[in-house]
């Protein structure tokens, strides 16, 4: 039993908190919410250049093949510097299903271009994809809405329903996100998070398209949704973990009735609950990345780890506007850009109600 | 991170299971809220045989009796009774007086002290509260004052567990009424068959029968106090970080929550379908699910603190927290899950879980132990975070 970091891990740790403070400030996160596609492709690169996108990715496409562990030691300082991009879009989910589903090839070239950042995917799904074979090719049809950075990724994952097989079997293709009969539209979101409605309208394409077989996609994409679930609560984690720190911060100075608030109990109170909170959020999400590095069943710890996380996040949105108060009710405060994107990380891949649903399926009942 | 144990852990928890399958049957389990001084007899028995294959002590130096094992070892031995729901004797002095001897006692004292203690001979209780001071401990006023070669105390303890079930007391008193607060206080451990000793029966909720405990005139020997004269609540507060992982607490109440989902799923007390179908439950049960496992990892993050040398302080008062809460959420979930059948208690034979989910909830009464729960989060805001005083 060890609950510490490895060296290595620390060395990680730090050296991503320095380079997060000196790259992504706040001003940087404002711009580019402010941005048409929410992304700064200057940091993006930078990221790149420091192997972030490949962290978990065998080193035979250029990443580091690291684990998930190490992957969300680093996700805890993305989340906690707000930096923004399809880090978790991209090189997370998109390129676990690859990793999980592709062809030599369609590794050799997606996962590189993921890893050095040239390349961007994402993730449609939804039940209202379909995909039937025609002539020698299929066709792909139906909407998705939520798609993460459809805007700017290259190339979207479809996750569609065949029409061969039973439902929830799935099959997987890619689609350049250019192809004719493609339309993106935005949806107007929290803090502009670039997401969209895709809508494929008859899109032809070629048996290469196929990710893996026919109706047989459901585990690769399972899989990478998994370990992208334990990414998000690592993001959660780092950015409640900085909110706590601001908090304890700004009421140790902050007077009123002649001493630093920090001074009263149901002040203090508040901050205990979160920091309960948070060490709560790390137990419950290192136990669920240790279980997927040990190729052990790890679906009820990845479900608890999330629906944690989702009450952490309002712990730590309500900790922060409370003490915060007044000045955390302008948008010249920081404070709004972390509830604003703790939302968007609740409602991602299951919240949790969601994830204690799965849970109880779990437990049999 | 590894969430393993080795397998030389693995192996002693085998053996321990194997030794609780056969020495304690259902029937001989403690029931919340309704233990006897028959099962308290049970668990004392249960102590002895632990001891004869040296694991009752098993996180105790072996120079001093123990297994020579570490903070693991100790809670999988103590999640493990807690779960059989064997019940608890001995703990005070496995817990917190054991280790103050060895760190702080004389050698005569280890060799008259630690040995009884190990072998579950002995059994303590602890006498910290008063009749006035709860929270705020360093203002307790239990008086020693030096005669010749004695203390003489004079004042009360309160919330006295175990009082007559114990040998000894391990008490604070204060020494120096002159010094400031905190360093006028000695530690002692007190024979309670020592005239002037009188017990003042105190029953508790859940059917304990603690005391508060009258001292007048009572003479100890200068051999009674522990470590240095009014360092007595410096050494009390190290000490009390030697055992701090509360996994027989957790272990106690999980026994019972995996119960309650099983009969959840078995049972549907008014007829129709199973609890566990109706969605409300199902959610509920699902959350609960959650907490017990978090309440599991943050007290194995105790222990594991202590296995690598660390001395866990506000990380035992955020797991102690939660636990705290977590059993009175578990508590109050059961109740309200189980409707008037909720209020039935142990012997009536209606009552789902021998009535456990009635018991358990008085015990979740128990939100002070070790501190209150407001006194757990001052020491995670001030000591954990470094908020101002």
């Amino acid at each position: 039993m060890d609950f510490g970091l490895t060296e290595q891990q620390e060395i990680l740790r730090r050296s991503a908190r320095e380079f997060l403070e000196a790259e992504c400030p706040t001003s940087l996160v404002r711009e580019t919410e402010e941005s048409a596609d929410g992304h700064s492709s200057d940091l993006w690169r930078k990221m790149a250049g420091l192997g972030w996108l490949g962290i978990a990715l065998p080193e035979m496409y250029g990443g580091t093949g690291g684990s998930l562990t190490d992957q969300i030691v680093l996700f805890e300082e993305i989340g906690r510097a707000l930096a923004p991009g399809p880090m978790l879009t991209s090189s997370v989910l998109a390129a676990q299903i690859v990793l999980n589903s592709g062809n030599d090839s369609q590794k050799e070239s997606l996962l590189s271009g993921i890893i050095s950042g040239d390349l961007v995917l994402t993730l449609a799904r939804g039940d209202k994809l379909e995909t039937a074979s025609v002539g020698g090719g299929i066709t792909l049809s139906g909407d998705s809405a939520f798609v993460p950075h459809a805007g700017l990724a290259n190339t979207m994952i479809c996750a569609t329903r065949p029409a061969i097989g039973a439902w929830p079997d799935t099959t997987l293709v890619l689609v350049d996100a250019a192809a004719e009969g493609v339309l993106k539209t935005p949806m107007e979101s929290i803090a502009n998070y670039p997401q969209h409605l895709v809508e494929f309208d008859d899109v032809a394409l070629s048996t290469e398209a196929m990710l893996g077989e026919i109706a047989e996609g459901r585990q690769a994409l399972d899989q990478a949704i998994q370990r992208a679930t334990v990414v998000q609560c690592a993001e959660t984690l780092g950015r409640a973990q900085k909110v706590l720190e601001m908090v304890v911060e700004y009421a140790g100075h902050r007077v009123a009735f002649g001493r630093p608030i920090g001074t009263f109990q149901a002040v203090q109170h508040r901050c205990a609950d979160l920091k309960v909170a948070i060490d709560s959020g790390r137990m419950l999400t290192y136990q669920a990345a240790w279980k997927v590095d040990q190729d052990l069943p790890a679906g009820d710890e990845v479900a608890m780890a999330k629906a944690q996380a989702g009450t952490l996040s309002r712990t730590a949105t309500e900790a922060g506007h409370t003490i915060f108060a007044g000045i955390s009710f302008t948008t010249e405060h920081d404070m709004q850009l972390y509830s604003a994107r703790a939302k968007i990380a609740e409602a991602n891949l299951g919240d949790t109600g969601y994830h204690l649903d799965q849970l109880a399926s779990g437990m049999e009942i | 991170m590894d969430f393993n144990f080795t397998t030389e852990q693995n192996e002693f928890r085998e053996e321990l299971r194997e030794f609780l399958r056969a020495e304690v049957p259902l029937e001989k389990q403690e029931v919340f809220g309704s233990l006897t001084e028959e099962d308290y007899q049970f668990g004392r028995e249960i102590n002895r045989k632990l001891a004869e294959r040296n694991w009752l002590a098993i996180g105790w130096p072996e120079e001093h009796g123990g297994g020579g094992k570490g903070p693991i070892e100790q809670g999988i031995l103590n999640e493990d009774l807690g779960y059989w729901r064997v019940p608890k004797s001995g703990s005070i002095g496995l817990g917190i007086v054991g280790p103050a001897i060895m760190v702080f006692g004389t050698q005569d004292q280890k060799d008259r002290y630690l040995g009884p203690i190990a072998r579950g001979e002995i059994e303590y209780c602890q006498g910290f509260s008063e009749p006035n001071v709860g929270s705020d401990l360093g203002s307790l006023e239990l008086r020693a004052e030096r005669d010749g070669d004695e203390y003489v105390l004079n004042g009360a303890k309160m919330f006295t567990s175990y009082a007559f079930k114990a040998d000894y007391m391990y008490l604070l008193a204060r020494t120096d009424p002159q010094a400031q607060k905190h360093r006028g206080i000695s530690l002692f451990i007190a024979d309670l068959k020592t005239p002037g000793i009188s017990l003042s029966p105190l029953p508790y909720i859940n059917g304990e029968m603690a005391a508060q405990t009258n001292f007048d005139n009572v003479r100890l020997p200068l051999s009674c106090l522990i470590g240095e004269e009014n360092r007595g609540w410096y050494h009390a507060m190290t000490t009390l970080d030697y055992e701090r992982s509360g996994l027989w607490r957790y272990a106690n109440v999980r026994r019972v929550f995996d119960d309650f989902v099983d009969f959840c799923q078995d049972s549907a007390p008014d007829g129709g379908q199973p609890l566990a179908e109706h969605p409300l439950v199902r959610h509920q049960l699902a959350e609960r699910r959650l907490g017990m496992e978090t309440w599991k990892l943050l007290s194995w993050n105790v222990a594991w603190m202590q296995s690598s040398g660390a001395v866990p302080n506000a990380e035992a008062s955020v797991s102690f927290l939660f636990g705290s809460e977590e059993r009175l959420r578990f508590a109050e979930m059961a109740m309200e899950v189980l409707g008037p059948y909720s209020t039935l208690r142990h012997g009536s034979p209606m009552a789902p879980l021998l009535g456990n989910i009635e018991g358990i909830h008085r015990e979740a009464m128990h939100l002070h132990g070790a501190g209150t729960t407001e006194i757990h989060r001052n020491i995670i805001a001030q000591r954990g975070l470094g908020m101002p005083r």
